[in-house]
């Protein structure tokens, strides 16, 4: 059975880092380096979790509790696009270095998250729980019974799961099968021509970062669910982890979720490796579970490096766009 | 005349900017304390910005969170240089702590040895991401963000691996989950405090903060006087330019690195050594190392600023700290944060600063001909120009 749990809980992991990770894909493909996605990250996660406990507070109908999941999950996603703005307004209109200000706007959320905390729920009370009714149970679906598939799925099964495979699939036809699309790629790959077809280069660039505060910003509240201690202020890297998970994929869908299942993997490998026999054990080293931990960066960073004669990073990403400037 | 008038007008410029950045990050914490507990907000802001010289002890806290931090900056300032993010500080100020004590502990050397091992630390996590930019193209920003979680975990593991590293060993305590305090396992790696704690009353204080401020006059030296720093900054301006003048850019860009690590693995070697901090083992990464980024930006990159924004931000962390339990203290965070969001634009505030002493300036001489206000700073001035033609 351990086997269905690990599975399960790789599941839970992927889901936050392959959403957060396409969010990036979306702002670097339009040309925006977006490494906000931390932060983005955690002040959706806040939205979306002071929501559910609102509803909690208040008294909910048991009926709809998925309808409250949906509920947050698109708060979270509007509020990330809220703030995803503000790097989007220094790095475009301002044309500030993207680092830095997403740096600035990693900084400021965490910050933030822990101030508007202690203000709502009263002094060091800075953990916002988690209702339990947000997790789909296999009885409220009407399935019994106990094997590797049913653990896999139900163990910890969140509305935000099937909704990021949706947004998966959505991004896929956006980017590779409509005008904006291709539009919104050719902005990270060649501003200047895209501009002179006709484009709107700064309009792509908003909405590329636009999308990937919706997406970081559902991911934050995919990220807290799946931590299941309720939300600190912190999304613990996983915002980074997600940068690493789309440079892994290579900014293409399909590849970032192989990619995020493979981090995913190895985090809770790290997790389970004491419980596993058949992983290598480490016997004369003490704390081993840190090895599964640094894999993940360790093989990404090799992979780069192999493959870095390869890479397909958008071209123009990093560079603002002046109209002037040929 | 002419010269000499545009070079200090970029100077007062660059400080206005900074200081119009920490205005409006004041500003918008002010705001925030007003949103919050409005009838204690001036109370709040009264606290940030006077506890720190409110008595020796609060001062001497200022200074001992100063140290990493004035290391940690003058490092991203100087990949700055090289027109790189060390946004990789953090792990690099880690390894650093790891080889500073590893080194006054388990080697049981005096401190001016584990300071060497902490820079050597430093210099060995910050080349990997020169090494993987210069030679192969990778992005130092992303490198660098890996190694900040790959040094975290290996300095966990390391520690967990050499007994004498952890506290348990030194039976004063049962605990697992940090080093032992130096006091305990090798008072002689302890930084020497000559008789600055008993004047300051408080053991904080100790040499670390004049070991900062003087590598960051080294800093400026090299960077201003120096044929190498002259080629790291050439380098940061324009890399092909540099190229084509018979500059490495890969040679330097590598050095830059490798120096900004061994800066940040002084913080973390000099924090440590202070005896009053015991490293944990968290998985988290620490926050010295990425408060050097507001550090070098609010200093615009100059070694000397460096000194100066990171006793600020110090500064204000510590007034943050007594506004507890009113206030709580990540309001500081956020004004940090705004400051560097404000000034990552700074260079449009720099713009607009620029064009209003213009005006200013224009004025000036057309009413007064210009003679007499140049005149009192001559000598300095003239250093100034010489430093302009070297480059």
């Amino acid at each position: 059975m351990i086997i269905g749990d690990i599975l399960s809980a790789t599941l839970i992991f992927a889901v936050p880092l392959m959403l957060v990770a396409l969010g990036g894909m979306f702002s670097e493909r339009s040309g925006i380096v977006n490494i906000a996605l931390e932060g983005i990250m955690i002040v959706g996660a806040l939205a979306a979790s002071l929501f559910l406990r609102y509803v909690d507070d208040m008294g909910y109908n048991p009926d709809y509790t998925q309808l409250y999941v949906l509920a947050s999950i698109l708060i979270a996603g509007i509020v990330g696009i809220i703030y995803s703005q503000l790097l989007a307004f220094a790095s475009i209109k301002l044309k500030a270095d993207q680092v830095i200000s997403g740096t600035a706007l990693n900084m400021l959320a965490p910050a933030l998250a822990v101030v508007v905390t202690w203000n709502i729920q009263g002094t060091a009370q800075t953990t916002v729980l988690i209702p339990s009714w947000v997790r789909i149970s296999q009885e409220s679906l009407g399935i019994a019974g106990d094997n590797i598939l049913i653990r896999f799925l139900f163990k910890s099964l969140f509305l935000t799961t099937p909704i990021a495979f949706i947004l998966l699939l959505v991004s896929i036809f956006f980017l590779y099968h409509t005008k904006t699309g291709l539009r919104l790629r050719a902005c990270g790959e060649h501003p200047q021509a895209a501009d002179s077809v006709g484009v709107n280069v700064y309009r792509m660039r908003y909405l590329g970062v636009g999308i990937s505060g919706f997406f970081a910003g559902i991911g934050g509240i995919a990220y807290t669910l799946a931590a299941g201690s309720g939300f600190t202020s912190t999304v613990a890297g996983y915002g980074f982890l997600a940068l690493a998970v789309m440079i892994f994929g290579n900014w293409k869908p399909v590849n970032i979720l192989f990619a995020s299942f493979f981090f995913a993997f190895f985090r809770i490998i790290s997790f389970y490796s004491n419980s596993l026999t058949f992983l290598p054990t480490f016997d004369n080293l003490a704390s081993s579970e840190y090895i599964y931990l640094i894999m993940p960066y360790l093989v990404t960073m090799i992979i780069l490096v192999l493959t870095s004669k390869r890479s397909r990073a958008p071209k123009a990403e990093g560079i603002p766009y002046d109209k002037g400037r040929r | 005349m002419k010269r000499k008038r545009s070079f200090n007008t970029a100077l007062l410029t660059t400080i206005l900017a900074s200081v119009g950045a920490i205005l409006i990050g004041l500003f918008i914490g002010y705001l925030l304390l007003l949103a919050t507990k409005s009838e204690y907000a001036f109370w709040g802001l009264r606290k940030i910005l006077t506890v720190g010289i409110s008595d020796p002890k609060k001062f001497a806290k200022v200074l001992y969170q100063a140290m990493p931090l004035i290391c940690t900056g003058l490092s991203v300032a100087f990949a700055f240089k090289t027109g790189l993010f060390n946004i990789g500080a953090t792990g690099q100020y880690t390894v650093g702590a790891f080889f500073a004590l590893f080194a006054g502990i388990q080697l049981q050397l005096p401190w001016y040895v584990a300071i060497v091992f902490a820079m050597i630390g430093g210099a060995i996590w910050g080349s990997i991401p020169g090494i993987c930019k210069a030679l192969f193209n990778v992005n130092e920003v992303i490198t660098s963000i890996m190694f900040n979680w790959i040094g975290v975990f290996a300095v966990n593991m390391a520690f967990q691996n050499f007994p004498m590293l952890v506290v348990d060993y030194w039976g004063k305590s049962s605990v697992r989950d940090r080093t032992p305090a130096l006091a305990d396992a090798n008072p002689n790696a302890i930084l020497p405090k000559l008789g600055l704690d008993e004047l300051m009353n408080s053991n904080l204080v100790n040499i670390g903060i004049f070991i900062a401020v003087i590598i960051a006059v080294i800093i400026w030296v090299i960077l201003q006087k120096t044929t190498f720093g002259y080629e790291i900054k050439a380098c940061g301006y324009n890399r092909d330019a540099s190229r084509y003048a018979g500059i490495s850019a890969k040679r330097n860009i590598i050095l830059s690195f490798t120096i900004a690590g061994a800066l940040a693995g002084l913080g973390g070697g000099l924090y440590y050594l202070s005896g009053t901090g015991q490293y944990t083992f968290l998985k988290t990464l620490l926050a010295a190392g990425f408060n050097g980024i507001p550090v070098a930006l609010l200093a615009n990159s100059h070694p000397i600023g460096v000194i100066a924004s990171a006793l600020f931000i110090s500064y204000i962390q510590v007034g943050g700290d007594a506004l507890q339990p009113r206030f709580v203290r990540e309001n500081i965070d956020i004004i940090i944060g705004v400051i560097i969001y404000v000034s990552a634009f700074a260079l449009l505030l720099k713009i607009w600063f620029g064009k209003l002493f213009m005006r200013q300036s224009l004025a000036a001489s057309s009413m007064k001909d210009d003679g007499p206000i140049q005149t009192p700073q001559k000598g300095s001035m003239n250093s100034n120009e010489k430093e302009e033609k070297q480059q």
